[in-house]
């Protein structure tokens, strides 16, 4: 009997779960268009998730766009395709991984920070103290972060696209041989703006994921220092699994014939 | 229900609230009177803090009604929520300062974003509160981190009046603190209460400051309230509970539960 009894609790806990994540994003979502918004928390919130974030995702994006220009040579070189590297890094960065490196790149630094901060603040009572000052916790805290994430993460994967595929151009001209200005031509003509958009598009949903499992488990964050540990471990391995899940479906969805 | 002024100003009916299997209110019922200061006495974990989140709204109980100057709160939404939360103010156990905001922001917080009062105002009314619990005006440009547990208190007790509300919480304010400080504190309490008409709700278990400051004191045993009786005759309650818990003895009625 014991193993249904688990299987059992396992199940409750998980069905729980997702109803207060429901619960949750109906209440952060209806939040966002009823007044009033903090304009200066806004602010402060677009320069700690978005502007802060710019040297990370800017550093993978170009590392990124390097190696993947070396593995279409070496992998083109077979068929005698290697003149293609300049097309298919562009279709590469732009489509798949820039948006999802980028992603996962905020999801790890800014994921984690919300969940650390709101945690803390919940175990020691500044959240339960905003509602005794008549401040709303969710349109104090979530509101703000959630619009700064969905405003700059496509600022963020533009801007990274842009240094990704300068990263494949880059090992493309100084190691591969290529001429940079046919590289360019090349790069620029294969380019579609339906390429570039539907990594803007997921930009903004992986921009939500990721405030929103920052602020969720850092909201809903028990006991002491180990809650918030969990708290901030629980937000970023949820916000990658989910901005994962949630680029194939959008692949799936942008792409289909 | 028109209010008179027979009606108390909160009055809790029958409250349950558990948490899982866990039942930490069982039908508990309570009433403050207007500029009354009572104190509620009970063990840690038997539900205190529960009690005082329940009647602010921060959890929802599972039965029974809060009323508030005799209009029932429980239900409440928005506007209407808002409406009554603007009577009460509260003292955190850790003080819960805004660590991101120095000590007169802080204490202004509830003035400028709960209420739209202009930063300049609100800084002078956040001052002027800070010397009634005996903080300079220095004090006011610090950050919470660079205080001492007992002027993070004052600050939040600061914060607590700083809109003058009508009923303020104050949950274990002296845990924590040095004997003096905690008289300080206690003092502090008794000054800017008195005299005021503001109702008080606080919860300890330090009987020092419970003599201290309630003119009636009510005992929380298992979720429920076991005595209830002004401060004066809380030493012939002849109830073996509030005997053992205010002599603070080991042997008793009182099981300690040491698995919760």
């Amino acid at each position: 009997m014991n193993i249904f009894r688990a299987v059992g609790r396992v199940t409750l806990a998980f069905l729980r779960e997702i109803g207060r994540l429901s619960v949750f994003t109906v209440n952060a979502v209806t939040s966002i268009v009823r007044p009033p918004i903090y304009w200066t928390l806004l602010l402060k919130q677009i320069m700690r998730i978005g502007y802060f974030s710019l040297p990370v995702v800017g550093l993978t994006a170009f590392f990124t766009g390097g190696a993947l220009a070396l593995q279409i040579y070496i992998g083109g070189n077979r068929y005698g395709a290697e003149s293609f590297v300049p097309q298919i890094v562009v279709l590469g960065i732009t489509r798949e991984l820039g948006p999802v490196i980028a992603g996962l790149m905020v999801a790890g630094r800014v994921a984690a920070a919300i969940a650390a901060e709101l945690g803390t603040m919940r175990v020691t009572e500044q959240i339960d103290a905003l509602t005794t000052l008549s401040t709303n916790p969710i349109k104090y805290l979530v509101v703000p972060r959630l619009l700064a994430a969905i405003i700059t993460m496509p600022f963020l994967v533009a801007i990274g696209d842009s240094i990704g595929v300068f990263g494949g151009y880059v090992v493309a001209t100084q190691s591969l041989g290529f001429t940079g200005s046919i590289y360019l031509k090349n790069t620029i003509d294969f380019m579609t703006f339906h390429d570039v958009m539907s990594g803007i598009y997921k930009a903004v949903v992986f921009g939500f994921i990721i405030a929103l499992m920052g602020c969720y488990n850092g909201f809903h964050s028990k006991g002491g220092a180990q809650g918030v540990g969990t708290a901030t471990t629980n937000a970023v391995v949820s916000a990658s699994i989910l901005i994962l899940a949630a680029n194939y479906l959008l692949t799936n969805l942008l792409f289909s014939k | 229900m028109a209010r008179t002024a027979n009606t108390p100003k909160v009055e809790l009916r029958g409250v349950k609230k558990r948490f899982g299997p866990k039942v930490v209110l069982d039908g508990l019922d309570l009433t403050i009177e207007a500029g009354q200061s009572l104190v509620v006495i009970g063990g840690s974990g038997t539900g205190k803090s529960v009690m005082i989140k329940c009647v602010l709204g921060i959890l929802r109980p599972d039965a029974g009604t809060i009323l508030v100057d005799g209009k029932e709160v429980t239900r409440l939404h928005g506007r209407a929520r808002d409406a009554v939360m603007r009577k009460f103010g509260m003292l955190f156990q850790g003080a819960a300062l805004f660590d991101s905001m120095s000590v007169w922001e802080n204490v202004a917080f509830g003035l400028i974003q709960g209420r739209g009062m202009r930063r300049r105002k609100a800084k002078d009314i956040a001052m002027e509160k800070l010397v009634k619990v005996g903080l300079g005006p220095e004090v006011g440009q610090l950050s919470p981190a660079e205080l001492s547990g007992g002027m993070q208190k004052r600050v939040g007790l600061a914060r607590a009046i700083a809109a003058d509300p009508e009923i303020i919480f104050f949950d274990e304010p002296t845990t924590g603190l040095d004997p003096i400080m905690a008289d300080v504190i206690n003092n502090l309490i008794v000054d800017t209460v008195k005299g005021t008409g503001t109702t008080t709700l606080s919860i300890t278990h330090d009987m020092v400051s419970a003599r201290k400051i309630a003119d009636r004191i009510a005992m929380l045993y298992k979720g429920k309230i076991i005595w209830d009786g002004p401060t004066s005759e809380i030493d012939n309650s002849g109830n073996p509970f509030v005997d053992q818990f205010i002599h603070g003895r080991a042997e008793g009625p009182i099981k300690m539960e040491v698995r919760s």
